[in-house]
C-alpha cells in the first residue's frame, strides 16, 4: 500500500542509496551551529556574576559550550572515516514513501493555518484514501469527512476545547 | 506499617465507582495507542492532557497512568501477531514472540507477555509502596546542591548507560536544555534566544516536542518501512491461558532477574527499552539452551516484557518521590502534575497524602484490570492493525496535530511539532536518542533553578557538590557514570589483549 508506484525503474542497489555521513554531517554542522546561537546570546545577556547572583546566560553559556564539543566531536568523527564509512541512510525506495508522507503533512499544517484544522484534515485523509490506499469513492468520502466530524464532537461539543477553525467554519456560523 | 495504612486509604480513594471507569478508559485507550504505530504512550497521554486540566488531579492521574500501563500491554500485541513493535520497549519481544506464533503458539506467547508484564509491573508497584515513603522522607532534607546533583546523576546516567555514542547522547541532552532555556529567564526576567521574534518569548513546550519526536517522527519512520501488515490472528480461550500459566512458575528466577534489571533500569533513567533489551541479553546467556533463543523461546517473551512493564513502572517512582522523571512517559505525566497545580518531589507525600496513595492503589487496580482487559479482547485489537495504514498514518497526522493545537491553543505549536517530527525521524536514523532530549527539555529550568540557588549559597564556587558526605557521594557517581563509557572501553580494550 505505501510501495513508491512512481519508480518503476529504478534499481535497488546500494547506489540509489543515501549514505549515512551526509546528513550525519549536515546534523552535526546544524547542532554547531545551534550551540553557536546559544553561547552568543548568553553572552550577551551576561554570563558572570550579577547584583542578584549568577546572571541569565550563566547556565545557559556553559550549556551551549558543551553542546558545541560534542556536536564537534560528531563531525569530527564523521569526518575522519569519511572515505570509510559506506552505512546506508536510507535507499532510494525507502526516501521515497517518507516525502510522499512529509510533504502532504507540510502543506496540511500550512494548509491549518488558513483554513482551520477540518477541511485539511478532510483532505489529507481523502488523498491518502484515494492516492495510496485506492479506495473507491464513497468510502474515502466516508471516512475523510467522518473523522473531523467525530473530532469535532468530542472536542468542541464534548470537552469544550475549540480548534482552529477557518472561513468555512465562519460561514456556517461557527 | 504506616505504609500498608496509606495504602488501604489510597485503595478507597482509587476504587470509586468514577475512577474505576477513568481506570478501564484509560486501558483501553492505552492499548489503542500502543497498538498503534506512531502513537505510544508518551505522546498519546500528551495529547490527552489537555482534555484533562479541568479534571480532578487524582482521577485524571489515574486515566493517564492507566493508558501508560495500557500501551505497555498493547505493545505486546502487534509484537507477537504482527512482527511489528508497537513500542520501542518491545521491539525484544519480536525476537521470540512472532516465531511463537508461526508455529501456532500465538495464544501461548500472548499469554506469557501478558502475565510477565503483570508480574513485572507488580513487584515495581510493591518496590514504590514501600520505597517511596523512605525515599521522600529522606530527600525533604534536600538542599539545592543536592537536587543539582540527582539531576546531574539522571543525566550523566543516560551518557554511562545508553547504548548510543557518548557524544551523541550529549548533544540530545544539551539540545533539551538549550531549547528548556528559550524564553523569559525567570529570575532576572530578561529574554533568553528570542531574537526579537515573539512566539518565542513562551519558549518551548516538552508536550510539543514529544508528540513530534515520537508522533510524527514515528509515523515517517513506519512510511520508510513501507508495512505492510501482515498478521497471524489469535484466540485467546480460558483453557490455553490456564495451561500458559501451569508452565510459568519454573521461570521464576527469569522474572525475578527481569524484575531486578526492570526496576533498576527504571528509577535510573535507563528506561524500558534498554531494560527489555538487558533482560533478553542475560536470559540468553544464562539460559541451558542459549540456541533456541530467537526460535520461539518463550523465555525470551517472559524476560523483555517483564523487564521493560517494571522498568515503566518504577520510573515513576524518582517522579514522585524527587519531581526527576525516569522516562519520557512518567516525564509527561510530570508535566500533568505541574499543570494541575501539584509540585512533584517529596512534599507531595506530606501535603497531597491522597493524591499520592491514591496514585499507587490504582497501579495495582491498573494492572490487574489491563491484565483482564487485554486477556479478554486480544482479537479485537488485531482487527485494528488490519486497517490499512493509508487511512491510519493520515489520521494519526490529524491526532497529533490537535494534540499539539491545544496544549496552548497555538498555531505555532502545530509548526513545531512538524520540525520536531523531522528531528525525530534524523535523530532515529542517525542513532541519536531522544530521551535525554525530553527529559532535558522538562528539568531544564528546575536544574538551572537548583544549579543557580546551589551557586548563590556558595557565591560562585563548585565546591557546594562535595562540601558534604550526601551531596558528594551523588556527585562522585555522578561524574562515575559520565566517564562510564571510557572505563567500560578500556576494560574491552585490556580484555582484548589478554585474549590475544
Amino acid at each position: 500500500m505505501t510501495t513508491p508506484n512512481d519508480s518503476p525503474g529504478q534499481e535497488s542497489d546500494s547506489a540509489g542509496a543515501t549514505l549515512t555521513r551526509g546528513p550525519e554531517l549536515v546534523v552535526g554542522l546544524i547542532i554547531m551551529g545551534l550551540a553557536g546561537l546559544v553561547i552568543t546570546d548568553s553572552m550577551r545577556v551576561g554570563i558572570g556574576w550579577g547584583d542578584e547572583g549568577p546572571q541569565a546566560g550563566y547556565f545557559p553559556f556553559y550549556i551551549g559550550l558543551i553542546l558545541l564539543a560534542a556536536s564537534g566531536a560528531v563531525v569530527l568523527t564523521t569526518l575522519l572515516k569519511w572515505g570509510r564509512s559506506q552505512a546506508v541512510f536510507a535507499t532510494r525506495e525507502e526516501l521515497v514513501p517518507v516525502f510522499q508522507m512529509l510533504v502532504p503533512m507540510v502543506i496540511y499544517v500550512v494548509a491549518m493555518v488558513f483554513l482551520g484544522i477540518y477541511l485539511p484534515s478532510a483532505i489529507l485523509i481523502g488523498y491518502f484514501m484515494r492516492h495510496h490506499g485506492k479506495f473507491a469513492w464513497p468510502s474515502s468520502l466516508g471516512v475523510s469527512i467522518g473523522v473531523p466530524l467525530v473530532f469535532f464532537l468530542v472536542f468542541e461539543k464534548w470537552f469544550l476545547v475549540p480548534l482552529p477553525k477557518g472561513p468555512i467554519e465562519n460561514m456556517l456560523g461557527f | 506499617m504506616d505504609e500498608i495504612n496509606n495504602l488501604f486509604n489510597g485503595f478507597a480513594v482509587a476504587m470509586t465507582l468514577p475512577n474505576i471507569a477513568y481506570m478501564l478508559i484509560g486501558i483501553t485507550l492505552g492499548v489503542l495507542i500502543g497498538v498503534l504505530p506512531g502513537l505510544g504512550g508518551a505522546n498519546g497521554i500528551a495529547i490527552l492532557l489537555p482534555l484533562t486540566f479541568s479534571m480532578n488531579p487524582t482521577s485524571a492521574i489515574i486515566m493517564l497512568s492507566c493508558i501508560y500501563w495500557g500501551a505497555l500491554f498493547g505493545g505486546a500485541i502487534t509484537s507477537i501477531l504482527f512482527n511489528i513493535p508497537g513500542e520501542p520497549w518491545s521491539v525484544a519481544t519480536t525476537f521470540d514472540g512472532y516465531p511463537m506464533a508461526q508455529q501456532g503458539k500465538a495464544a501461548q506467547a500472548l499469554t506469557a507477555a501478558f502475565t510477565s508484564s503483570f508480574i513485572g509491573a507488580f513487584f515495581a508497584v510493591a518496590l514504590i509502596t514501600f520505597l517511596a515513603p523512605v525515599l521522600a522522607k529522606f530527600a525533604l532534607n534536600f538542599g539545592p546542591a543536592e537536587y543539582f546533583a540527582v539531576q546531574l546523576l539522571t543525566f550523566c546516567s543516560f551518557v554511562g548507560m545508553s547504548k548510543e555514542p557518548p557524544a551523541k547522547v550529549i548533544v540530545s541532552m544539551m539540545l533539551g536544555f538549550a531549547l528548556a532555556a528559550v524564553g523569559m529567564d525567570t529570575v532576572t526576567g530578561q529574554l533568553r534566544m528570542t531574537y526579537g521574534f515573539p512566539v518565542l518569548l513562551k519558549g518551548f513546550d516538552f508536550l510539543i516536542a514529544v508528540i513530534g519526536l515520537f508522533g510524527i517522527g514515528e509515523i515517517l519512520l513506519t512510511m520508510e518501512e513501507g508495512l505492510a501488515f501482515k498478521g497471524k490472528s489469535a484466540k485467546l480461550n480460558p483453557k490455553v491461558v490456564w495451561e500458559t500459566w501451569k508452565t510459568l512458575p519454573r521461570y521464576w528466577l527469569t522474572f525475578l532477574r527481569s524484575t531486578a534489571v526492570g526496576c533498576w533500569m527504571g528509577i535510573t533513567p535507563g528506561g524500558a527499552t534498554p531494560a527489555s533489551f538487558m533482560s533478553y541479553g542475560i536470559a540468553q546467556r544464562m539460559s541451558n539452551e542459549p540456541d533456541t533463543f530467537g526460535k520461539g523461546q518463550i523465555e525470551g517473551v517472559l524476560a523483555p516484557e517483564t523487564a521493560a512493564h517494571a522498568a515503566g513502572t518504577s520510573a515513576l517512582l524518582p517522579m514522585l518521590t524527587l519531581g526527576i522523571p525516569g522516562s519520557p512517559t512518567a516525564a509527561v505525566l510530570l508535566g500533568g502534575l505541574m499543570i494541575w497545580g501539584l509540585q512533584p518531589g517529596p512534599m507531595l507525600f506530606v501535603e497531597h497524602k491522597d493524591f499520592v496513595w491514591g496514585l499507587i492503589a490504582s497501579m495495582y487496580l491498573g494492572n490487574i484490570v489491563g491484565l483482564l482487559v487485554v486477556l479478554t479482547t486480544v482479537p479485537y485489537w488485531a482487527a485494528f492493525l488490519r486497517i490499512p495504514f493509508s487511512v491510519i498514518a493520515p489520521v494519526i497526522v490529524v491526532i497529533c496535530a490537535i494534540g499539539a493545537y491545544t496544549v496552548h491553543s497555538a498555531m505555532f505549536d502545530v509548526v513545531m511539532m512538524m520540525v520536531f517530527g523531522v528531528v525525530g525521524y534524523l535523530f532515529k536514523k542517525l542513532k541519536y536518542p531522544m530521551a535525554p532530549m525530553v527529559l532535558a527539555l522538562v528539568l531544564g529550568d528546575m536544574a538551572e533553578a537548583s544549579f543557580r540557588q546551589s551557586m548563590l549559597l556558595s557565591q560562585g564556587s563548585l565546591s557546594i557538590f562535595w562540601s558534604n558526605g550526601l551531596v558528594g557521594s551523588i556527585f562522585g557517581l555522578a561524574m562515575l557514570m559520565l566517564i562510564w563509557p571510557m572505563i567500560d572501553g578500556l576494560v574491552s580494550t585490556l580484555r582484548g589483549k589478554a585474549a590475544n
